[in-house]
């Protein structure tokens, strides 16, 4: 009985001393993450400007159907998707491929070359890319000394080359990252697989196609699913190239939501229905991965 | 055929190298020229960096923001990394049900989008102004709290905590240490190359953060980097001299820690996978 006593006692200090190990961050966590949201989610039944709320119960989600600033942000933010994320993700993987050979002369260079966008804040890059597009900037002088165009493309003042141009800015500054991991994940594919292969007559592109893509897979849902959340958050870039203009031509969600909260007459309700918008994209972005990633455990 | 098809891959791949090394490398030429050769498309080297960041020093708070950036990096770094690697050892070493519960739930806020965080957060320091306005908004210290640990960063540490072999902890525990002596004297030096990659990690977003410092910091007193060129980029008769050499500037350290650490940069990159 008293031996029982003492160990149970033991396992409480351990216990206590456990949980001060952990009980920082999840403080911290708890504050910052999920005491916010919950807030979030009590404030977009309310509306009203500044501190003066209250409560409309479902009008603020009402409103997002009829918003046409909110519908302008989302179909922005899903042309940026559906168009940079294949076209970043495909020149990833081909870019990997090449580096992957090990005869190639010069790896290690065009690695470190390709990644170094990456390590460029994105204001940074962004002011970079803003100047490098305008009406008078290099991009167009060389396309015109290269008698590619006759006339300056309007990049930042253009609705659709807005939008082409937040792309383009997009594309180069992630496409080194994701190289470097689908690079690691070509490194552990057995080459023996490629030489059956070989010997089987498998020419390069259906190697590509049929081992390649196949092995990378779950690395290639992972970096999509990146991707796609980061593009849904959206905000350095679109804030400091154009704006989100001409007109709303490249505004982001997350833009929108920074100016009905902090650049207008403050509505933090609305702001907070149209965040648990991105949220909800994300949950079901989350289940997809969950899902797909639980398929191949089976 | 084969020697055609490997001069292709080299012209492919040295375009691309150029497409990405030539912005770093405009950003490095205007930085030495003055704005109106800049603007005239100028690529040769110039003698203006010298002017240019004079200029930069007389006309903008480049100094208070380095400052600022630098101390709000510096401390997130320490913080994140202290809490962040206690708790992931924590969550693994002293494993039972309710704390993996605890680390799954943990593990949710991983998906909150910053953009659903930036209006509660600012009315939550809104309303610490009021009673502790040395924490409030137009602080460093609101730039720093709600960034000193990350789901991700516990979710790296735990990660990495499982390989750490368990005799050590029990030779640790033998020679009388107490649990916090145990990770202090034993974990923390053993797991240097982790703690490098997270301190990567956390420094180079620290450093680049730009939305929350954009809502949260109010006086040019307490600018950084991000924002001071985000704002010499809006302005509407800019000096691109002065600007590129304000870009350049900001540029250094992350640059610099990417150079010096970067087997450890990419393994910081993959933990996220693993």
């Amino acid at each position: 009985m008293k031996e029982k006593k003492s160990g149970l006692s033991l396992h409480k200090t351990t216990g206590l001393t456990a949980w001060s190990f952990i009980i920082i961050a999840v403080s911290i966590i708890v504050l910052f993450y999920f005491y916010p949201m919950i807030d979030a989610l009590l404030l977009s039944f309310k509306s009203g400007m500044g501190a003066n709320l209250q409560f409309v119960g479902l009008d603020n989600y009402k409103r997002l159907f009829t918003d046409s600033t909110f519908i302008t942000a989302v179909s922005n933010t899903f042309f940026y998707l559906i168009i940079q994320v294949p076209v970043m993700i495909i020149l990833a993987l081909f870019i990997s491929v090449l580096l992957n050979d090990s005869n190639l002369k010069g790896r290690g260079f065009f690695r470190t070359a390709i990644f170094l966008p990456c390590v460029t804040s994105l204001v940074a890059y962004s002011i970079i890319f803003k100047y490098l597009f305008a009406a008078d900037g290099l991009v167009n002088m060389l396309l015109m000394k290269l008698h590619l165009i006759a006339d300056p493309i309007q990049w930042l003042t253009d609705p659709f080359w807005a939008k082409i141009t937040i792309i383009i800015a997009i594309t180069w500054r992630w496409t080194g990252y994701n190289m470097i991991f689908y690079l690691s994940a070509l490194q552990n594919i057995d080459k023996s697989i490629y030489e059956a292969a070989k010997i089987d007559g498998a020419n390069a592109p259906r190697q590509f196609f049929n081992i390649t893509i196949p092995m990378l897979k779950p690395i290639i849902l992972f970096t999509s699913i990146t991707s796609t959340i980061g593009t849904l958050q959206l905000f350095d870039e679109v804030m400091n190239i154009t704006k989100g203009g001409p007109g709303n031509a490249t505004l982001s969600i997350s833009q929108y939501i920074y100016n009905l909260s902090f650049k207008y007459n403050a509505d933090f309700g609305y702001a907070a229905t149209v965040s648990y918008s991105i949220v909800f994209m994300i949950v079901i972005l989350a289940i997809i991965q969950f899902k797909v990633a639980g398929d191949k455990d089976a | 055929m084969h020697k055609i098809k490997r001069s292709l891959t080299y012209i492919f791949l040295s375009i691309v190298s150029f497409v990405s090394i030539f912005p770093f490398l405009w950003m490095i030429i205007s930085s030495t020229n003055k704005s109106v050769d800049v603007t005239k498309g100028s690529l040769l080297p110039g003698t203006h960096f010298m002017e240019n960041l004079r200029n930069l020093l007389n006309t903008t708070d480049l100094t208070t923001a380095l400052l600022n950036s630098a101390q709000i990096a510096v401390i997130t770094t320490i913080l994140a990394l202290f809490i962040a690697s206690m708790a992931g050892y924590g969550f693994q070493v002293f494993r039972s049900k309710s704390r993996d519960i605890v680390f799954n739930i943990i593990l949710l806020s991983m998906m909150i989008p910053f953009a659903a965080l930036m209006v509660p957060l600012y009315r939550f320091f809104a309303q610490i102004s009021k009673v502790a306005p040395a924490i409030g908004i137009d602080t460093l210290s609101a730039v720093i709290l709600p960034t000193m640990t990350t789901a991700f960063l516990i979710f790296f540490f735990r990660q990495s905590t499982k390989m750490f072999p368990k005799d050590l902890l029990e030779a640790g525990r033998m020679d009388g240490l107490n649990e916090l002596g145990v990770f202090i004297k034993i974990y923390m030096p053993t797991m240097k190359t982790t703690y490098a990659a997270a301190a990567i990690i956390t420094f180079m977003s620290s450093w680049n953060n730009y939305l929350w410092p954009l809502i949260v910091l109010q006086t040019p007193e307490n600018t950084t980097i991000p924002l001071l060129i985000s704002n010499l980029g809006a302005g509407y008769a800019p000096d691109y001299g002065v600007i590129m050499t304000a870009i350049v500037i900001a540029t250094i350290p992350t640059a610099a820690v990417f150079f010096i650490m970067q087997k450890h940069f990419v393994a910081g990159m993959m933990g996220s996978v693993k």
